[in-house]
């Protein structure tokens, strides 16, 4: 993947770039719930529909070397460290093109080249795996970043204080990354939390804690630039809250909405990620409406090819790839 | 040839592989100036320093987590959970990330972790710091399980285990640290899955690990007087296990008995006799045998613990209960 320099302020190319990364992101994800309403996706879509910046803010500024533990809302983490949206979407069907064979869903595929740390499907469960990695690359002199993605709901793990606290006290390069989209399957975090940040949860640790509009690239980008200036000068670990919203239901095969009614609709009209940085772009002359108009079509081109791939690629065959790699070999 | 205890060859073991192996460190609650509840780590850190012995805050899903991060990424770490007792806090890292890791990435990511804790009961530590759990991970694939019961085996399986590219549970007898037993100048360093025939026999076979390894070797001195033959194998790793020199054993034999200290249900003595059912039951002359703990917790006071324990006494009556069949 391209190396990114670090800078107060992204470059109109990059900018272009994150919005073709987040316009990806966008496409994909529509693309399975679109393709699962008639087609049963074998790995049950949890859409990450309206979370994009996010991804797109936190991930763009990365260097090669550093280390991704995204959540389960984080795809577009995957596709901007360099996993091809074929691999994706094959992975997602469960073909051999797909992560490991089939043996592992998309969601939680490792991936070495990209950066990407194998995952879990236990929610927060890559949160300790963070910390390892980042002390790992400490004890090996590195100057790499890791940084760890999960949710409103899985801040209230007890292992999520724990890793706050032991990443304080080591001093560790990490950036623990809320993404508040304000429900936990369907517990409002209003209801699980009496903090109004998730990010003042920070405090308890003497680290910092900062809480951005998950929707904004730019804003979300930029309190990263900072976060892993932070931990790449060894000064320590950030807690950088995201607050964002989800438009589908936590998986596409939940049987209720409990939100108010509206409120979907209420923020994919004012508050939608997409929509809010092509507006950013065109009116500070950025982009214009061409440049996006090309993206959009080069995007759309890239997941239909995804969507074919995945469709044409074949089963893994038991025979061949179910016994293999149980346990590492000498 | 020397005479050193279990703890002497665990703390060996732990100093040659820290200096053989630049990516292997030591990470857990005071394990560092205070060199570990048991003592095992005892002058590392003077000899290593903090960057290769890692006091860490208490903290298990934390400190295990950070085992196996470290680990995916070409690191060797060897953590310690206080008491086995704790292991239940580590279930959902070890279970879903270590256990999973290579499988799912088709081995591109492995984990080399050990994960060292104390286990067993005798110490009057009452039921929170007295068990045997291993029976917990005995069906999680991934997951290797190796248990010493003498200097030497200690020192080389922990090497074996630092040197296994994948997550390792190594439990410590407790109430062993102390023995003491000769060593070679030049100790070998064991892979895991190896048993070790500890006492040749003919008669009956007894599979144990751990404490119940110098219980049976001693049940066997006894049921020799009485003319019986008894071969004694140390398990030595619990998972995998060793099948063909508990096959072969069995053969000979024709009668086998499994002796654990975890309580009888669910751990290495079920699925020993789940295993032997199905590969050798043709070569048995009689019932397999178990000899394990009661289904209830370790309770504190020394006569409830005492009674609660597998005995010398309790290998001796299966012996002679096999025998008479």
């Amino acid at each position: 993947m391209e190396k990114t320099e670090e800078k107060r302020l992204a470059t109109p190319e990059q900018m272009l770039e994150m919005y073709r990364w987040l316009k990806l992101t966008r496409d994909t994800e529509a693309g399975m719930v679109a393709y699962h309403q008639h087609t049963p996706i074998t790995e049950l879509p949890h859409s990450s529909l309206g979370q994009e910046a996010v991804s797109v803010g936190c991930c763009y500024p990365l260097r090669e070397g550093d280390l991704v533990h995204p959540s389960l809302r984080t795809r577009g983490a995957f596709l901007i460290r360099g996993i091809s949206s074929r691999i994706m979407m094959a992975g997602a069907l469960g073909k051999v093109t797909g992560a490991a064979h089939g043996k592992s869903t998309s969601h939680h595929m490792g991936d070495k080249a990209s950066g990407i740390v194998v995952g879990t499907g236990c929610v927060a469960g890559n949160v300790p795996v963070a910390v390892g990695t980042a002390l790992g690359t400490m004890l090996q002199g590195k100057d790499s970043v890791t940084v760890v993605f999960f949710g409103d709901g899985a801040c209230n793990r007890g292992d999520v204080h724990e890793c706050m606290n032991m990443a304080s006290v080591f001093n560790l390069p990490i950036i623990f990354v809320i993404e508040n989209n304000r429900y936990a399957l369907t517990t409002p975090a209003s209801f699980h939390s009496r903090v109004k940040d998730l990010a003042s949860r920070a405090s308890a640790y003497d680290i910092p804690g900062v809480t951005v509009d998950g929707n904004d690239v730019m804003a979300v980008y930029e309190a990263m630039i900072e976060a892993i200036r932070r931990a790449r000068a060894m000064e320590g670990p950030t807690v950088l809250e995201c607050k964002t919203y989800r438009y589908r239901r936590h998986s596409e095969r939940e049987p209720h909405d409990l939100r108010p009614e509206g409120e979907v609709e209420y923020e994919m009209e004012h508050n939608d990620p997409v929509k809010r940085y092509v507006a950013y772009l065109l009116e500070n002359g950025f982009a214009t409406q061409e440049q996006i108009d090309a993206i959009d079509a080069s995007v759309k081109e890239e997941v239909a090819d995804a969507f074919r791939f995945a469709e044409e690629s074949p089963y893994p065959e038991a025979e061949k790839y179910f016994w293999t790699n149980v346990y590492a070999e000498d | 040839m020397e005479t050193i205890t279990i703890r002497e060859a665990l703390n060996r073991a732990l100093r040659d592989e820290l200096k053989n192996d630049d990516s292997v460190f030591l990470f857990g609650e005071d394990i560092g100036k205070h060199g570990g509840a048991m003592q095992v780590t005892a002058n590392l850190y003077n000899e290593f320093g903090p960057n290769r012995v890692i006091d860490t805050p208490l903290s298990e899903y934390a400190i295990i987590g950070a085992g196996i991060g470290a680990a995916y990424i070409g690191m060797r770490p060897v953590v310690e959970i206080m008491f086995a007792d704790f292991i239940t806090l580590i279930a959902d890292q070890l279970i879903n990330n270590a256990a999973k890791a290579c499988y799912t990435t088709e081995g591109e990511t492995t984990c080399p972790l050990v994960i060292r804790s104390t286990y067993g009961c005798g110490a009057r530590s009452g039921p929170h710091h007295s068990q045997s759990l291993e029976g917990m991970y005995m069906g999680i694939p991934g997951i290797k399980i190796a248990v010493p019961s003498n200097p030497m085996d200690a020192y080389g399986l922990l090497r074996g285990a630092i040197r296994d590219n994948n997550p390792v549970l190594f439990l410590e007898p407790k109430m062993m640290y102390g023995v003491r037993g000769e060593v070679d100048d030049d100790m070998p360093i064991i892979p895991m899955g190896k048993a070790r025939i500890a006492r040749t026999g003919t008669d009956v076979t007894v599979l144990a690990y751990g404490t119940l390894v110098p219980k049976a070797l001693k049940a066997a001195e006894k049921a020799e007087k009485e003319g019986i033959s008894v071969e004694v194998i140390d398990l030595r790793c619990i998972k995998p296990f060793d099948e063909d020199a508990i096959l072969t054993s069995v053969k000979k034999t024709g009668r086998v008995i499994i002796a654990q200290e975890a309580c009888e249900d669910g751990g290495v003595a079920p699925q020993l006799a789940a295993f032997l059912s199905d590969k050798a039951i043709e070569y048995l002359d009689g019932p397999i045998l178990r000899v394990a703990a009661p289904n209830t917790p370790v309770p504190f006071s020394p006569t409830l613990e005492d009674y609660f324990v597998p005995s010398e006494g309790k290998v001796m009556d299966a012996i002679k209960a096999l025998v008479s069949k």
